[in-house]
């Protein structure tokens, strides 16, 4: 890290992949912190399966809960996936507006899904289902309110890019490029979550 | 304006050509037509097929593993990611083997498969 005249601090490969990586530093982070959250779901997938299978009984995860809100968030969450390549790639494309244009597309889509998700917890709470009810919906609660907490992370993320974040597009359009490639990365993670969380709590 | 910044900083890199990037949206939106028909399909098989518990969990579970591949392969961009990416997954994968094997260790015992 070196600093200029007034002061400045340079980070170094922001843009260029570092030689003895392969891959720029913000890259390899995020891949980094990618595998820790691997073992954080990985951990409550684990227990869904002892608790399922050590259970008596196990509820019907169509019945107790609601295929049908959480199939129409399978949908936005897969949408919302391939509008942030979108705009990854539009910006590579040099196509700025364009590019803007899916990202908000992208938060608008984990917008719609956390307003899924409140309805769907509200039909459960007025069903006086909670995570106190039993061991399904403790886990019920626990992977999916995750989930949406992560979800939030992405939305927050989004909106800084989209407003002051989008500035640095001005000076330094590669390394703006790369971090929308860094929150898709993220992003897909998320996705990827929820594409086993659906069929697991949701169909089985 | 910001386009106009944008084309001054260009910069010449093999990964931004424009043709590429053009095939590369093709094949997103085909990923995101085969992930539409994984959910459908994961749907029909619940709803429609009515399979035996066992089956239906080991059918929802190879759908769910096609779709996330397709996710992690294309918009994840493993399919053509560097050595050390991929060194960091295999580690992950292997923890997380581990995770999911004590809970089947523990089944098996369970029901006297050992």
């Amino acid at each position: 890290m070196s600093a200029d005249a007034h002061g400045h601090i340079e980070i170094p490969y922001t843009v260029e992949p570092r030689p003895d990586t392969g891959v720029y530093n913000g890259k390899l982070g995020v891949w980094l912190f990618l595998a820790s959250e691997v073992m954080l779901f990985g951990a409550l997938f684990s227990s869904l399966i002892l608790i399922r299978t050590g259970a008596a009984e196990w509820p019907k995860g169509w019945i107790e809960l609601h295929p049908i809100p959480a199939t129409v968030n399978t949908f936005v969450l897969i949408a919302s996936s391939v509008f942030v390549v979108m705009g990854w790639a539009n910006l590579r494309l040099r196509k700025p507006q364009v590019a803007r244009m899916w990202i908000a597309l992208t938060l608008l889509c984990g917008f719609i899904f956390m307003g899924i998700k409140a309805y769907e917890y509200s039909l459960s709470f007025e069903h006086h289902h909670f995570p106190s009810t039993s061991n399904f919906f403790a886990i019920y609660f626990t992977m999916t309110g995750l989930h949406g907490l992560h979800v939030l992370g992405g939305m927050v993320v989004f909106t800084y890019f989209l407003t002051t974040g989008w500035k640095m597009y001005d000076h330094e359009p590669r390394r703006f490029t790369n971090r929308i490639e860094i929150v898709g990365l993220y992003w897909h993670f998320v996705d990827l979550v929820w594409i086993f969380l659906f069929p697991t709590l949701y169909l089985l | 304006m910001t386009e106009h910044v944008a084309e001054s900083h260009d910069h010449h890199d093999h990964h931004d050509d424009p043709e590429q990037i053009k095939k590369e949206l093709f094949r997103y939106w085909a990923v995101f037509v085969a992930l539409s028909l994984g959910t459908i399909l994961t749907v029909w098989v619940r709803f429609g097929l009515q399979l035996p518990e066992h089956q239906a969990i080991i059918v929802a579970l190879i759908i769910a593993s096609v779709k996330g591949s397709l996710v992690a392969g294309f918009f994840m961009h493993l399919l053509s990611e560097k050595k050390l990416i991929y060194s960091v997954l295999v580690l992950t994968v292997i923890f997380f083997a581990v995770l999911m094997w004590l809970p089947v260790h523990d089944i098996l015992d369970k029901f006297g498969y050992r």
